[in-house]
C-alpha cells in the first residue's frame, strides 16, 4: 500500500496523543495548575493535530463532516465520532482539572477508556480491510494500542511504566513483522483464485492493461525492495523501542527524556511507514506482483 | 445508508466470456466515451501526451499466460471492471454513504457529491475495479451504465451497458443473474461460469465463463500433410547409408 506522509504522521501523531491522554485521564503524573495545562496542551496538540493531518489525504475535505453519518457499518465514521467524543470527554476533565483545580476522578477514567478504544477503532480501519491480509489479524490493533500507550507513557514521565510497555511493544512488533510475512501467503489467494484460472495452470500476467501506473498501482501495488525492509524495520526498532530503554535507564535528565521522546517518535514514523508500504494488496495479483 | 440490502429484486450484472474475449479494449474505450459524457464526472485523463500519463477508467483488460502441466502455454484476454458483489465490502466502509447497492437492482453505486475521496472503498475492493478520478478526487466505478440500460430515449437494442454494446467478438453479456431463467443464468449454468477470488467473501454478480478445451489435434488436415517418406531413396539413400557408417 502506498504509504501516504497524512496518514502516517495522523496514525503517529495521534496515537501518541491518546496515548498521553489515557494516562493523564488515569492521574499518572498526579498534575495540576500550570502543569496539567501544559501536559495537556501537548496531549491535545498531538491526538487532534494528528486527526487533522487525516483530512489532508481526503480528496474533498470540505465535505469531511459527511464522514460522521455511517457509523453502523464504517470504522472510519465510527472513528471520526470517537475522536470527538473523547475529546470532548477529555477536554471537560482537562478544563475541571485546570481551571477549578477540580479531579473528576471517574471522568478521567472514562477518558482514559476512550482513548484506548478510539485508538482501537482506528485501527480497526485497518484489520478490517480483508484485501490486505497483513492487517486483517487482531495483531494490528494489539500494535496500534501497544504504541500508543508506550508514546503515552514516555510523553507522560511514567519511566516504569514506560520501560515495560516500550519493550512489550518492541518484541510484539518484531513477532507481528515476522508472522505477518507468511500472512499473504496464508490467505490464499492467488494469480489463480484471482483469475478462476487455476484449473488450466499456472497464472502469469503477460501484458498489463495499462502501460503506465495508474491509481490502483500507485495506491495498492506499492513495492519496497526486500533489503531496505530488513533495515529499516531494524532501524524502526532501534529508534521506537531500544534507544529509548536505554536512555530512560539512565538517570532521569529533561534533555535526555526530550532526546527519548524523538527517537521514539522518529522510529514510530519509521515503522508506521513499513505498515504500509510492506502491505500487500490482492489486486496486486492482477499486475504480476505476487507476494513473496 | 452504507448497510447492504438483505437482497435485491434483480441481480443485473455481466457475464464475461474468457473463451471469446479477444483481447481489443474496445470495450474500455467504449466505456471511457460513455462514462466522460453522461453520468456522473467525466473520467479525467493527467498529463496525456506527455511522459507519465494518468487517467481513471471503469474497465481494464489484462492479458494473462496459463501454462498447463503439458502442452503449450495459453493466452487468456481477461476484461475487469466492478462486480457488484452482493457483499460488497466497498460500500460498508464508506463513511459517507457515497457508496451503496440499489435494492432494485444490485448495482453498486457511488454518489459523488457525498464523495469525500478517502479512498477506502479502493482499499476495500480485492479487485481493483475502484479507482479515484485524478482530476475530480471522487471515487469512480463501473454504475452497469445505468444511464443506459433504463433509458427510453435509446433505441432498444442500445439498453444495455456500452461495454456490452460494442464487443465486436461477443464476450460480454448483461442480465439478471437474480433469475435462473434468464438467458445469462443459463449461459453461467451451461459453460460453469465462476467467481473471482470467492475465498474473499463478495459474493460477485458478474461470473466469468472458462476457456473451452483446446483441441488435443491442433488441424485435421494434419494427417493428409505427413510426409509420404519415411526414408530417403536414390542418391540421399545412399549418402544416408554411407554418413550412417562412418
Amino acid at each position: 500500500m502506498h504509504p501516504a506522509a497524512s496518514i502516517i504522521a495522523f496514525t503517529t501523531l495521534s496515537g501518541m496523543g491518546f496515548g498521553l491522554l489515557a494516562f493523564l485521564g488515569v492521574g499518572l503524573p498526579r498534575v495540576e495548575g500550570f502543569n496539567a495545562f501544559i501536559f495537556f496542551a501537548v496531549a491535545f496538540a498531538l491526538a487532534a493535530g494528528g486527526l487533522v493531518f487525516s483530512t489532508f489525504h481526503l480528496g474533498h475535505p470540505e465535505r469531511a463532516l459527511k464522514a460522521f453519518t455511517q457509523w453502523r457499518t464504517s470504522w472510519l465514521s465510527r472513528e471520526g465520532w470517537a475522536s470527538v467524543i473523547t475529546l470532548g470527554v477529555m477536554g471537560l476533565f482537562a478544563a475541571a482539572l485546570i481551571f477549578f483545580g477540580l479531579r473528576i476522578a471517574p471522568l478521567g477514567w472514562l477518558g482514559a477508556l476512550a482513548c484506548i478504544a478510539t485508538v482501537y477503532i482506528t485501527s480497526m480501519i485497518y484489520a478490517s480491510i480483508k484485501t490486505v491480509p497483513r492487517w486483517a489479524h487482531w495483531s494490528t490493533n494489539a500494535m496500534f494500542i501497544g504504541y500508543s500507550l508506550s508514546g503515552g507513557a514516555l510523553l507522560s514521565g511514567e519511566v516504569n511504566a514506560a520501560i515495560i510497555l516500550l519493550a512489550a511493544t518492541g518484541i510484539g512488533q518484531f513477532l507481528v513483522w515476522q508472522a505477518g510475512d507468511a500472512r499473504f501467503a496464508a490467505s490464499g489467494s492467488t494469480a489463480e483464485t484471482a483469475t478462476g484460472l487455476g484449473h488450466i495452470g499456472k497464472v502469469r500476467l503477460f501484458e498489463a492493461p495499462h502501460s503506465e501506473g495508474n491509481y490502483l498501482t500507485k495506491e495498492m501495488v506499492f513495492v519496497i525492495a526486500r533489503k531496505h525492509a530488513i533495515k529499516l524495520r531494524i532501524i524502526a526498532l532501534v529508534l521506537a523501542f531500544a534507544a529509548p530503554i536505554v536512555m530512560l535507564l539512565l538517570p532521569f535528565n529533561h534533555i535526555v527524556a526530550a532526546i527519548a521522546v524523538l527517537s521514539h517518535l522518529c522510529g514510530v514514523l519509521v515503522s508506521r511507514w513499513l505498515f504500509f508500504a510492506e502491505a500487500e494488496h490482492t489486486v496486486s495479483l492482477y499486475y504480476g506482483r505476487q507476494a513473496a | 445508508m452504507t448497510d447492504l440490502p438483505a437482497s435485491t429484486q434483480k441481480k443485473l450484472g455481466l457475464v464475461i466470456d474468457l473463451d471469446t474475449c479477444v483481447g481489443c479494449h474496445a470495450c474500455v474505450t467504449s466505456c471511457k466515451g460513455w462514462n466522460t459524457e453522461n453520468y456522473g464526472a467525466p473520467l479525467s485523463d493527467k498529463n496525456a501526451y506527455g511522459a507519465d500519463p494518468v487517467g481513471s477508467f471503469l474497465n481494464r483488460i489484462h492479458s494473462f499466460e496459463v501454462q498447463p502441466k503439458t502442452g503449450p502455454a495459453q493466452t487468456i484476454h481477461f476484461p475487469k471492471s466492478c462486480l457488484h458483489c452482493e457483499d460488497a465490502p466497498c460500500v460498508t466502509v464508506c463513511p459517507t454513504g457515497a457508496s451503496y447497492k440499489r435494492v432494485e437492482d444490485g448495482i453498486v453505486l457511488v454518489n459523488e457529491t457525498d464523495c469525500i475521496g478517502c479512498g477506502l472503498c479502493a482499499w476495500a475492493c480485492p479487485y481493483g475495479a475502484r479507482e479515484m478520478d485524478p482530476v475530480e478526487k471522487v471515487m469512480k466505478k463501473c454504475t452497469l451504465c445505468v444511464d443506459r440500460i433504463y433509458n427510453e430515449n435509446l433505441p432498444e437494442e442500445d439498453r444495455q451497458p456500452a461495454c456490452v454494446r460494442t464487443c465486436p467478438a461477443g464476450a460480454r453479456h448483461f442480465g439478471d443473474l437474480g433469475d435462473p431463467n434468464s438467458d445469462v443464468s443459463m449461459l453461467v449454468a451451461e459453460r460453469g461460469g465462476f467467481d473471482l477470488m470467492p475465498e474473499q467473501g463478495t459474493k460477485p454478480v458478474n461470473k466469468y465463463l472458462p476457456p473451452r478445451p483446446k483441441d488435443q489435434d491442433i488441424d485435421v488436415l494434419a494427417p493428409f500433410l505427413e510426409p509420404v517418406a519415411d526414408s530417403p531413396k536414390g542418391f540421399l539413400g545412399w549418402l544416408d547409408k554411407t554418413l550412417e557408417k562412418l
